[in-house]
């Protein structure tokens, strides 16, 4: 065609590459959220295989249960999904409840879920901050950790812990609110949809930012059923399945909420999902404040639910039972129970069995980003490895939580 | 030790679900406990994968969505040794229900039930990992969250908590 | 062969306070931390890092992804066993000079996990400069011992670091296979006696 001769040994020959490449991503990566080791079969940059390899954060907490007594567990599960460790200590604590029968005042369901909600915008935060940051867009993480931390402010200031509160117990709370915080929740949560519209602006209509995540990773409702896959996972491909209007508890019936929904089942939807659920949890935020009304914090069964220090230190059966719980701790009844409850990552449903002692006989924790995890094959062969990140993004992983 | 179930509970009002299984396959259901608000089934372990794709496909029931499967030990004296509970939820009716298997320690073997929901693929290799229960039939029956070479199943109740040595480079 | 070799190799017997102080004052004013955030440390890290709590200020402006690229580690979160040699091989492809900071209980001794999964404290693979206690510790506690690390840092000497035998560094080292270390860095073998921990600056408030 040209003047040009090739010389024969430079001949251009048009042949795909025919062999494969298997490498390694993790589980050191700033981008798997976590320590995930993924192997990836590569046919250049399309993604043939893709097989999760995980474990590095296995802590045997599962064990770790069975050797304290069950309110000394409840630490242990906030460092299990340690964005969500609200969601983690409420699922542990209504198992328990569930075993022995308790009745938890009205006072206490509503401030739980307050702090749930606030805890699940929480956690959404993060995952929005992450996942913008994985596809390109920094500015998202940094706005992100400002609003939250406005949440971990009012976390810290209702529980003491930003980030392992370990705010509820069985029977109902660790102590009430304290004085000022619904004004501060108040304000938190008027200045919030400016916040998300924020996020909308910068994110929703970037042209590059849609093109990274409609129409990647595709899952179809049924294949999400039957990959076990629950939370915005689910509901972004078009299930409306949200355990607070399945099996309800701590009185979500009550709320008037949306469950969004997507129908596409890729990430963009997820996207959207979980952005309209921050919008559908400061509502149900509001409501919970709304109806705050004074009354007891902790269920009546002095042999379960430490007495409050004024009474410890003034009457004598409190004294004893004080001791006797902390001491010896309380028997629970024998049985098996499994509480499901939405968390902010689907569904995490804890089984606990009892065998009527003190510490529990097996306690398993069903995490939803283990289950998710276990359908990123599915979504993701054919796709492109810069795709994997977004991916992985979208299925909003805790590694604490898939590990345990 | 035996969960015991609340006196004459399959005899007083056993749910329609659990009634209606028992006509159509009585063979299936071993024992009905009905405790907590939770109805659990205990299946015989041949039984366990056909009884899990009827109660995918019943209209009755609709089991569609596989919450979880977990594997429990009892303790090092009891027999039956191991258990394992399949957690079973519908999308559409909402209902939940426990099956149970339970297996001596001599014989650990289970037939899997990949086949019906592919979610529990992971579900069963985590069970085999930590307590060493063996699902016949899965397809990459592997370690997922000890290391490969590890020695033992952790969550057994003669595994102690510290391990068996601390951990050195070496 | 570093400056530092060079040096040492050829003036045995010079002082270096001056070149010592402008070579510190760089290495300390930028301290390019490695992520190796494993858990919930890590996302009090991640807070540290973000526009409230800015560690960019103290000159840890850019986490790296690479660990040949970064001249600290920070190890926050549980250690597991399967993550151990993951973590030693991170650390052993850092440059010279490199530090570790310990974030939090369960990097710095096991945490609350006494068990069968956990490495009881990092410094049982990686030897460590700053411990940081707190489950997780709050952000102001990192920025904290980052400083403490740059206290650490101006009062080292160019004539101190030594670069790894070249044996050893060629070696391909599986993971699982390298010796115990007990918390010493390398060139304390190599030099003897040279002190490497610093009262924290409460401590010497309180004696003086």
């Amino acid at each position: 065609m040209s003047s040009v001769t090739i010389p024969p040994q430079f001949e251009v020959v048009d042949r795909p590459l025919d062999t494969q490449m298997t490498i390694s991503m993790g589980p050191q990566h700033p981008s798997t959220h976590g320590v995930l080791r993924l192997e990836l079969v590569l046919d250049g940059e399309m993604v043939v295989k893709v097989t999760p390899d995980i474990g590095y954060l296995h802590t045997g907490m599962e064990k770790l249960f069975e050797y304290k007594k069950y309110q000394q567990g409840i630490v242990i599960t906030d460092r299990m999904d340690y964005l969500n460790p609200l969601g983690n200590n409420l699922a542990y604590c209504m198992a328990a409840e569930k075993l022995l029968g308790l009745e938890i005042p009205e006072r206490a369901q509503t401030i739980r879920v307050l702090m749930c909600e606030l805890q699940r915008i929480g956690s959404h935060l993060v995952w929005l901050g992450t996942h913008a940051l994985d596809i390109g867009a920094m500015t998202v993480f940094f706005y992100c950790f400002r609003e939250r931390e406005k949440i971990l402010n009012l976390i810290e200031a209702a529980s003491g812990g930003r980030l392992t509160p370990s705010y509820f117990r069985i029977g109902g709370l660790m102590m009430d609110l304290p004085a000022g915080f619904e004004r501060r929740c108040k304000q938190f949560l008027d200045a919030f949809p400016n916040a998300v519209d924020e996020f909308h602006t910068l994110l929703s209509g970037n042209r590059i930012f849609q093109k990274r995540t409609q129409g990647i990773g595709r899952i179809s409702a049924e294949d999400a059923i039957d990959w076990g896959l629950s939370g915005p996972c689910l509901r972004g491909s078009g299930v409306n399945l949200d355990i607070r209007r399945a099996n309800p508890y701590c009185g979500y019936e009550n709320y008037d909420f949306e469950v969004p929904t997507e129908p596409d089942g890729d990430v963009w939807a997820r996207y959207m999902v979980r952005m309209r659920e921050m919008k559908e949890s400061h509502k149900i935020s509001l409501q919970a404040l709304s109806r705050l009304k004074p009354g007891p914090v902790k269920a009546d069964a002095p042999k379960v639910v430490l007495p409050d220090r004024e009474a410890m230190k003034s009457h004598m059966d409190a004294l004893i039972h004080h001791f006797l719980i902390v001491a010896e701790g309380f028997d629970v009844p024998a049985g098996e129970v499994y509480h499901p409850i939405e968390a902010s990552k689907g569904e995490l449903g804890v089984y606990m069995r009892s065998d009527g002692g003190p510490k529990p006989s097996r306690v398993h924790f069903r995490g939803p980003s283990f289950v998710n995890l276990s359908a990123l094959p599915a979504m993701s062969e054919g796709e492109m490895v810069a795709d994997i990140v977004a991916i992985i993004g979208s299925l909003d992983i805790v590694l604490g939580e898939i590990d345990r | 030790m035996e969960i015991t179930p609340i006196p004459g509970s399959e005899a007083a009002a056993p749910s329609p679900l659990v009634a209606a299984l028992q006509r159509e396959h009585p063979e299936w259901v071993t024992d009905v406990i009905v405790a907590f608000g939770e109805i659990t089934i205990v299946v015989p372990r041949e039984h366990l994968v056909a009884a899990c794709l009827f109660l995918k496909i019943w209209p009755e029931s609709r089991f569609d969505f596989l919450a979880d499967i977990c594997g429990a030990d009892r303790g090092v004296e009891e027999d039956p040794r191991f258990e394992v509970n399949y957690h079973l939820f519908s999308t559409t009716k909402h209902h939940r229900l426990r099956l149970k298997v339970v297996l001596s320690e001599e014989d650990t073997h289970v037939p899997t039930v990949t086949g019906v929901w592919r979610t529990a693929n992971w579900h069963e290799r985590e069970t085999f990992d930590l307590f060493g229960v063996i699902f016949d039939g899965h397809p990459d029956l592997r370690r997922i969250l000890l290391p490969e070479d590890w020695q033992g199943h952790a969550l057994r109740k003669d595994f102690p908590l510290r391990g068996y040595e601390p951990y050195s480079l070496k | 062969m570093g400056l530092e070799n060079i040096i040492a190799d050829a003036l045995p017997e010079v002082l270096t306070t001056r070149l010592d102080s402008l070579v510190n004052w760089a290495r300390k004013s930028s301290l390019w931390p490695a992520t190796f955030g494993l858990a919930c440390c890590a996302i009090e890290m991640m807070n540290a890092t973000s526009s409230r709590n800015d560690l960019a200020r103290f000159g840890a402006e850019v986490f790296r992804a690479s660990p040949r690229q970064a001249d600290v580690m920070i190890v926050s979160g549980r250690v597991s066993r399967k993550m151990a040699p993951v973590l030693r091989r991170i650390y052993d492809q850092m440059p010279e000079p490199k530090w570790v900071i310990s974030m939090g209980a369960c990097a710095t001794s096991g945490g609350v996990f006494d068990n069968y999964a956990i490495v009881q404290g990092v410094d049982k693979v990686v030897p460590v400069d700053v411990y940081i206690p707190g489950c997780p510790p709050r952000p102001e506690m990192l920025i904290h011992a980052v400083m403490m690390l740059q206290e650490k840092v101006e009062k080292e000497s160019v004539r101190d670091r030594r670069d790894v035998p070249e044996e050893e560094a060629r070696e391909a080292v599986p993971p699982g296979t390298l010796p115990v270390t007990d918390g010493s860095t390398a060139l304390k073998e190599a030099l003897g006696s040279r002190p490497y921990t610093i009262a924290s600056r409460h401590e010497r408030r309180r004696s003086s």
